[in-house]
């Protein structure tokens, strides 16, 4: 079917895409992996207002194409602003946010192989929205809502 | 009649009539089993997507008491540990693995979270001041990624159930749109073809019998001819004969002589 054994059965890791804060509490739970030193590869993003687009699109590809060891990513909705910006930010229009997800949003909602599995999480200033979630919006047409 | 609709191309035989009755039968038994497979998978998926609404609410919850918990060490702490912390981060702690659940004849995948023993990463963050917030916070990051991984094996099986579905239920349709009523068309365009010979052949039958009849009508009324013929003519012999000498018989038949003088 959709997943083979080989598919899967090395997958034993998590990949996190995200702000400073949410990467950071994710790694002292001890999800971080550092491949060994040749090509040390992390499995974690930071990201922040300074990112561009294309990194983030880079990592996003390595973690869920490229490394076979990953079983979930992990990535966040909103990306934190610095407190400066984040005052510009919250009168402008919602969509014109900083946001991680939002920014690769067209390679997520395209994503619909089983393997890894991608993960949206909230951060720490932005409570979780699941209007956003492309999961939560197939499980919402579903139940015809 | 046969012409209309969708037909498999085959010669009207007895032989491919039989052949195409058991491929409708075999695409109904295929077709209510997969019926039920459809069936079952749809109820599974049902149940997860309504878990995942839950779960997705729950994580979200969890993740803000984490990020909260992430605010007291900084502020224990006294400074940002986040760089500290990537750059300490090598080996992980928090592992998955893999197992598979069969529903009826799916498997899907499940994730279980486990961590590996004797691996600290971050011995000395918060060592100075604010360890126990660490601490505290570390595992509050552990509970939420426990969620997360849940989430992560329900939305897995989410997503490989809906494309199975997807495919069954395609399958089902064909079944019940494209195979069964073609199966059905080409089975009324074979028998409408054989009930077409059988009349074909039974009015060559018939005319044939009826030729016969009349080639033998004819035959016997030539032969009754001819025996009438042949026996008026023995009649007509018959008849003629006696008079072909009549005199001996004439000889006394006559009547009196004529006198004879000497």
């Amino acid at each position: 079917m959709a997943a083979s054994q080989g598919d899967y059965k090395d997958r034993q890791f998590l990949a996190v895409i995200g702000d400073e804060d949410s990467v950071t509490g994710l790694l002292l739970a001890g999800i971080g992996h550092v491949t060994s030193p040749p090509d040390s590869q992390k499995n974690f993003l930071v990201v922040d207002s300074k990112t561009e687009t294309s990194a983030i699109e880079a990592a996003f590809e390595s973690f869920t194409t490229q490394r076979k060891d990953i079983g979930i990513v992990l990535i966040n909705q909103h990306v934190g602003l610095p407190p400066l910006l984040y005052f510009t930010a919250s009168i402008l229009p919602r969509n014109t946010w900083l946001q991680i997800a939002d920014k690769i949003r067209y390679r997520i909602d395209t994503y619909t192989a089983a393997f890894p599995t991608i993960l949206e999480i909230p951060s720490k200033e932005h409570p979780y929205d699941p209007e956003k979630d492309s999961v939560l919006r197939r499980v919402r047409r579903l139940f015809g809502e | 009649m046969s012409g209309a609709g969708d037909r498999e191309a085959v010669f009207p035989t007895r032989q491919s009539l039989g052949i195409m009755k058991a491929k409708l039968k075999g695409a109904e038994t295929g077709h209510s089993l997969l019926k039920r497979k459809s069936e079952a998978l749809t109820k599974r998926f049902r149940e997860i997507t309504r878990r995942i609404d839950e779960a997705k609410r729950k994580m979200g919850r969890v993740m803000q008491i984490a990020a909260f918990s992430l605010a007291e060490v900084t502020y224990a702490v006294g400074g940002d540990i986040g760089y500290q912390v990537q750059e300490s981060a090598k080996s992980a702690r928090f592992r998955l693995r893999t197992k598979q659940e069969n529903v009826s004849g799916v498997f899907l995948p499940a994730f279980e979270s486990y961590l590996t023993e004797g691996n600290n990463d971050f011995g000395l963050t918060g060592l100075g001041k604010g360890g126990q917030q660490v601490q505290r916070c570390r595992e509050t990051y552990a509970r939420a990624v426990e969620t997360l991984v849940e989430l992560a094996s329900l939305q897995t099986a989410f997503v490989i159930l809906d494309e199975v579905i997807k495919v069954v239920n395609r399958r089902v349709n064909a079944i019940e749109h494209v195979i069964i009523p073609r199966t059905e068309n080409t089975i009324k365009y074979i028998n409408s073809e054989l009930d077409e010979l059988d009349r074909e052949e039974f009015y060559r039958l018939k005319k044939v019998a009826g030729k016969k009849q009349r080639d033998t009508a004819a035959a016997d009324a030539e032969m009754k001819a001819k025996k009438a013929a042949a026996v008026s003519g023995k009649l007509n012999q018959e008849r003629v004969e006696p008079a072909a000498d009549p005199a001996p018989a004439d000889i006394l038949a006559t009547g009196e002589d004529d006198d004879v003088i000497f």
